[in-house]
C-alpha cells in the first residue's frame, strides 16, 4: 500500500501528534473504533518513553499487508541510553512502575507483535504491529 | 491547552475539551490543587469525555489529583471515560483503583452529593435529641 | 473428433520454419484461434456443462452469460500472462454465485472443461502437424493449469470470507444484553468462548452500560461449559471496564471449575461480586440500585489507594 508515516518525538505535542496520526492509520486500515483506541495507546506510552528516556527519537508508522489481514506496523527508534535490563523491563507488570522502559509491558500486551532491540549506550528500536481480524 | 475549571457551589468541575499533552496535564494537577487548596471545597470532578486515549501518565495524574483533593478534605469522581477507553486501559493494565469513576456528569454531582451527605451524619455526634 | 489416433507423423527433421517460431508467436497464433472460434468453443462447452450436470442451480440463460465472460477472460489470462484480472473476476464472480449455492467441484469442474474443450480444438486444428501441436500445448498446458488454480482459489478465499462473515454475525446475534429494568443489565452467557467473541462481549456491554446509563450489569455465565485462563482473564477485564463507567458486576453461576480457574490466574474472589444463581444475582442488583437511591448513613468504605 506504501502508506508511511515519519514522525518525529522531541516534545509532549509529539506524543499526541503520534498516536492521533496512529489512530487516523489504523482507521484506513479498517480497524474497529475499540482498536483503534488500543493501537493509539501503545503508541502513546512507546513515544513518552522516547521523550522520558532518550530525549528525542522518532516513530514510522506504516501499513502492512498479510495475504488476507491488513495492520498496522509501528517503529519507534532513538538514540538515547539504551535498556540496561530488557528482560527485566518486560517483567514489569504495570506501567505505573518508574524506569526506564517503563511503558513497553503494557504496550506489548496490546500488539500482537513486538520486539525490542536495544544496546546500551547507543539507542533502542521498538517494532510492534497489530493485525486487524479478517472479514 | 488550558482546561477550563468551573466552581458549582462546593465542587469543582474540570472538563477536559480535546487531547491533552503531559504537559497540559501536569497543569491541570497544579490548577486543581491550588483551588481546592484555596475555597472550602467539598469535591472535584474530572470529565474526561473529550479524552482519545488515557494511558500511563494520564491516570498518574489523575490518581495524584484525587489523593491531594483528599489530602484537602475533597472527594473526586472521574466521568465520561469512554467504552473504547476503559477497554483500552483494562488492557493496558491501568485500572484506577481507589479512585470514584462515573458514567457522566450527572451521576457525578449525584455521586458528590450522596457523599458529602454520608460525610456529614458521620461526623454528627450520635445522640438521638441533637438530630433534627 | 477423434484425434491423436488419426493425426499423420510428422517429419523428425528439425524444420528450420517451425523451430524459428517463438512461443510468443506460438500463443499469439493459439489466442487467435481461441477468439476466432469464441462462438462455437463456448457452446461446445456450454453443452458439455450440462451434460455433466453442472451449475444445476443457474438456468441455462444464466449459465451462457456467465460463460461468455469466463471464456473472454480465458482467453485474456492466456494472452497476457498475467493472472490479477482473473482472479478479481473469480471473485466477483464467485460473490455472486455462491448465495446461488455452486460449490466447489462445480466451479473447479467447469473450468476444467472449458480447458478440455479448447485442448480438443488445438488437436484437431494442427492434426497433421504433432511437432508444432507439441510446441503450442507446451505454451498452453501450463497457462491453462494455472488458470484453473486461480479460479478455484479465487472461489475458495470469497467461500472462506463468506463463512467469516455470517460467523460474525452470528456471534452478534447469540451475545445479547439484555435491558431488565431501568440502570440493570443482564449478560447471559453460552457456550464456548474464544478470544474474539470475549472482545466482542466486552464492546457489546461497555456501550450497552453508556448507552442505557447502567448502574448494575450482572454477567450470568452459568451457561458457560469451561473457561480457559486467556477467557477468564477476559471476564475480569470486563469486570474492570464496567467499573470505569461506573457500573457494578455481579458474576452469577460460576462453576467450581470456573471458580478454581479465576483464582488460578490470580483473582481474588472475595473483590469479585459474585451471586449462585441468576435470580439471586438481579435480587442482589435490585437491592444495590434501591441503596444508591437514598443515602445511607453508613460509612462507604473507599478502596485504600496503591501506589504501585
Amino acid at each position: 500500500m506504501g502508506e508511511e508515516l515519519q514522525l518525529p518525538i522531541a516534545a509532549d505535542v509529539d506524543v499526541v501528534e503520534a498516536r492521533q496520526q496512529g489512530r487516523a492509520l489504523a482507521a484506513v486500515a479498517g480497524f474497529s473504533s475499540g482498536e483503534q483506541t488500543v493501537i493509539a495507546a501503545a503508541i502513546s506510552e512507546i513515544a513518552r518513553n522516547i521523550l522520558m528516556y532518550a530525549k528525542k527519537g522518532e516513530i514510522m508508522l506504516s501499513l502492512v499487508q498479510n495475504g488476507d489481514r491488513q495492520g498496522v506496523s509501528i517503529i519507534a527508534t532513538d538514540q538515547g541510553p539504551g535498556i540496561p535490563d530488557i528482560e527485566r523491563a518486560m517483567q514489569y507488570g504495570y506501567s505505573t512502575s518508574h524506569g526506564v522502559g517503563a511503558g513497553l509491558p503494557g504496550a506489548k500486551r496490546l500488539m500482537d507483535e513486538f520486539n525490542v532491540d536495544s544496546v546500551v549506550g547507543q539507542g533502542t528500536t521498538i517494532t510492534m504491529t497489530k493485525w486487524r481480524r479478517a472479514i | 491547552m488550558e482546561v477550563p475549571i468551573l466552581r458549582q457551589g462546593q465542587y469543582l468541575i474540570a472538563s477536559i475539551q480535546s487531547a491533552l499533552t503531559d504537559a497540559d496535564l501536569s497543569h491541570l494537577r497544579e490548577a486543581l490543587i491550588a483551588q481546592v487548596g484555596r475555597s472550602r471545597c467539598r469535591g472535584v470532578i474530572v470529565d474526561v469525555t473529550a479524552l482519545d486515549v488515557m494511558d500511563s501518565f494520564a491516570v498518574r495524574t489523575l490518581r495524584d489529583i484525587a489523593h491531594m483533593a483528599r489530602l484537602r478534605g475533597a472527594e473526586t469522581v472521574i466521568v465520561g471515560i469512554q467504552p473504547d477507553v476503559a477497554f483500552a486501559m483494562v488492557q493496558l493494565g491501568l485500572t484506577l483503583k481507589g479512585v470514584a469513576t462515573v458514567l457522566d456528569l450527572e451521576e457525578g454531582l449525584a455521586f458528590l452529593n450522596r457523599r458529602t451527605e454520608e460525610r456529614y451524619l458521620e461526623t454528627k455526634p450520635r445522640r438521638p435529641s441533637d438530630r433534627g | 473428433m477423434d484425434t491423436k489416433k488419426s493425426m499423420s507423423v510428422s517429419t523428425r527433421a528439425s524444420d528450420p520454419q517451425t523451430l524459428s517460431e517463438s512461443s510468443a508467436g506460438l500463443l499469439r497464433e493459439l489466442v487467435a484461434h481461441l477468439r476466432q472460434n469464441r462462438t462455437q468453443l463456448r457452446e461446445e462447452w456450454a453443452r458439455r456443462i450440462t451434460r455433466a450436470e453442472l451449475l444445476t442451480a443457474m438456468t441455462e440463460e444464466e449459465i451462457f452469460a456467465e460463460a461468455t465472460a469466463v471464456y473472454d477472460n480465458y482467453v485474456e489470462a492466456l494472452e497476457t500472462g498475467t493472472f490479477e484480472a482473473l482472479q478479481a473476476y473469480s471473485r466477483r464472480l464467485s460473490e455472486r454465485i455462491i448465495p446461488r449455492g455452486v460449490e466447489t467441484d462445480e466451479v473447479v469442474g467447469i473450468v476444467l472443461l472449458l480447458r478440455d474443450v479448447l485442448a480438443r480444438s488445438l488437436f484437431t486444428k494442427y492434426q497433421d502437424n504433432v511437432e508444432k501441436l507439441n510446441r503450442i500445448l507446451d505454451s498452453y498446458e501450463p497457462a491453462a493449469n494455472r488458470i484453473a488454480n486461480t479460479v478455484a482459489v479465487g472461489f475458495v478465499e470469497e467461500r472462506e470470507r463468506i463463512i467469516r462473515q455470517q460467523q460474525e454475525a452470528i456471534r452478534e446475534l447469540s451475545t445479547p444484553v439484555l435491558q431488565v429494568r431501568e440502570r440493570l443489565l443482564i449478560l447471559p452467557i453460552i457456550g464456548v468462548i474464544d478470544p474474539q467473541r470475549a472482545r466482542q462481549l466486552t464492546e457489546q456491554l461497555l456501550r450497552a452500560i453508556r448507552a442505557n446509563r447502567a448502574k448494575v450489569v450482572v454477567i450470568d455465565v452459568t451457561g458457560v461449559a469451561a473457561m480457559d485462563s486467556g477467557v477468564a482473564n477476559h471476564l475480569v477485564q470486563t469486570v474492570e471496564a464496567s467499573r470505569l463507567l461506573g457500573a457494578t458486576v455481579i458474576v452469577t453461576g460460576l462453576s467450581p471449575e470456573i471458580a478454581q480457574t479465576l483464582v488460578t490466574i490470580g483473582v481474588d474472589l472475595s473483590e469479585m461480586a459474585t451471586v449462585g444463581d441468576l435470580q439471586g444475582g438481579i435480587e442482589e442488583a435490585e437491592r444495590l440500585l434501591a441503596d444508591r437511591a437514598a443515602p445511607t448513613t453508613q460509612v462507604r468504605e473507599i478502596a485504600p489507594e496503591s501506589s504501585r
